[in-house]
């Protein structure tokens, strides 16, 4: 059988945001790297599978030592998918492509180690065909169903609200604010895009952990009183404050 | 239309295998022809609770690849004859499992009969995954305590996420099955109500099984509780259970084992 004639499919080419953690380097190198393992063997495996961005726009590194850098960090386990803050043309093709345009994302999330800065490469139009008008990014997420154990809701656009509860061992990631209307077992995490005025507001509390923009709490450091209680919490300062919703 | 009915959990040990045959041989005793078949390749258990342990020559595994016809690996039950078996290999494990296989099989499976029940390992891997994939309705089993519980809402997410029908956009029909119900210890708070359970997994309730020695003693006899002592609590739980399966509207009750408490009152007294 020969295959009939075949048309030429148009190609989409879409745009994606993700959130990657930016590693920044500082002079001198090599004392960082030392400071890097040093940290590192507090928390080995960090890095294992994690997207990671080399931002040099603190330092001023030559061809050569940018891909000793990038070889150094790769025999430590860290894959860098991307270079910021360097001149494209130090940038040869055996290194990471050079990114632009990334948008702060708040400091290190200390539970899943993600949130770091976004990464916004810019669409590519396919060729030949204007681009679709853009139609604007809803700016919240409503989930009508459970959030069940194991499921993680990532929604680094806006805020999140469930009509119903969320599991213990699930997790609700939000760019914004998070509204459960349910009781929350699990983890939530607000302002995971660097916005410290996300708030979380729940109908009862029974939460693992309560995260707005890095700053957390885990179930231990909570007020009891505030158990199974309607609450809200927020950041003032470094602080997070929970108070109960009446 | 045949019903494909997946008894799962996530963790191990709360009496899926048990209730699989215990619902299997309540579906059959109604006179609609039902299979159990055994997902838990490397582990299989449920030939031993049926009393099918030495009759097994062919199994799932076998049928998989093709090295035996499905007529050769099915076991008819010699208590009832509306209900077969389809055991799992022991030798094997659930890579042996391939999802081309396990849909021929259960496709094949459903032109014969009315109910396949499909006895899920513990776990969410392979064979779990595969078990419940062809489902149209899921009866999760969940002892009254934390762990079972938070178990059972992941594997609950992953049937709403994984299954064939999931997929397809539909919604596959879940029911909570509570067993090793103590109500002594439940109402002295060592486990957790009821009303926290079906708070925190919000499925339908098809029975709630008391934890009894009489399952204990059908397993080990090698007869589903309903067939062997069918007036104990658990076997009357496990028959409501499947009146609620098909879709009959009956009240909610807790059975009680009468005989074991009069039992336990003679027993003191001659003490």
């Amino acid at each position: 059988m020969t295959d009939p004639v075949r048309q030429p499919r148009s190609m989409r080419f879409r745009g994606r945001s993700y959130i990657a953690f930016v590693l920044t380097p500082e002079a001198p190198i090599f004392d960082w790297l030392a400071d890097l393992d040093a940290w590192t063997r507090r928390s080995a495996g960090f890095f294992v599978g994690k997207p990671v961005v080399l931002d040099l726009s603190a330092v001023n590194l030559s061809k050569d030592a940018i891909a000793h850098l990038v070889a150094e960090l790769q025999t430590r386990d860290i894959r860098i998918m991307g270079i910021e803050g360097a001149n494209p043309a130090e940038i040869g093709p055996e290194l990471p492509p050079v990114l632009k345009g990334g948008r702060p994302a708040g400091a290190l999330d200390p539970v899943n180690g993600a949130a770091a800065r976004t990464v916004a490469p810019t669409s590519t139009p396919s060729p030949g065909s204007t681009p679709a008008p853009a139609t604007p990014e809803p700016s919240s997420l409503l989930l009508e169903s459970p959030v069940r154990s194991g499921q993680s809701i990532i929604f680094p656009q806006g805020d999140v609200t469930v009509l119903g509860s969320v599991s213990s061992g699930a997790e609700i990631i939000a760019g914004g604010s998070i509204h459960i209307y349910g009781t929350l077992r699990g983890r939530a995490l607000a302002g995971s895009a660097g916005n410290s005025r996300a708030r979380i507001f729940c109908h009862r509390a029974e939460a693992e952990l309560l995260a707005i923009d890095g700053f957390y709490r885990t179930a231990e450091d909570m007020e009891p009183s505030l158990r199974s209680q309607p609450i809200q919490a927020w950041l003032q300062g470094d602080v997070m404050l929970i108070a109960p919703l009446n | 239309m045949a019903q494909v009915l997946v008894v799962t959990s996530g963790k191990g040990g709360v009496g899926k295998t048990t209730s699989t045959a215990a619902l299997g041989a309540a579906l059959a005793q109604t006179g609609q022809t039902v299979v159990v078949v055994d997902f838990d390749v490397g582990l299989r258990n449920l030939d031993l609770v049926m009393g099918a342990e030495r009759r097994v020559v062919f199994d799932l595994v076998n049928v998989i690849q093709g090295q035996a016809k499905l007529q050769q690996a099915l076991i008819r039950d010699k208590r009832l004859d509306t209900l077969w078996l389809l055991p799992a290999s022991q030798t094997r494990d659930k890579d042996a499992l391939t999802a081309n296989g396990v849909a021929r099989v259960i496709a094949e499976l459903k032109e014969k009969f009315d109910w396949v029940i499909c006895d899920s390992p513990a776990g969410i891997e392979r064979g779990a995954t595969l078990a419940m994939r062809h489902a149209d309705t899921a009866v999760i089993v969940t002892n009254p305590e934390v762990s079972s519980v938070r178990d059972s809402d992941r594997i609950i997410g992953l049937l709403d996420s994984k299954t064939e029908k999931a997929e397809k956009g539909e919604r596959i029909d879940k029911h909570l099955l509570i067993s090793r119900y103590d109500a002594g210890r439940a109402a002295r708070g060592e486990m957790l109500s009821l009303d926290d359970v079906l708070e925190i997994l919000s499925i339908p309730l098809i029975g709630v099984v008391p934890e009894s020695e009489d399952v204990l003693r059908a397993s080990n006899v090698g007869s589903p509780v309903t067939l062997c002592s069918p007036a104990s609590g658990a076997a009357r739980a496990y028959s409501d259970a499947v009146r609620r399966l098909k879709g009959e509207n009956i009240p909610m009750t807790i059975p009680s084992d009468k005989k074991r408490f009069m039992e336990k009152l003679f027993g003191r007294r001659a003490a």
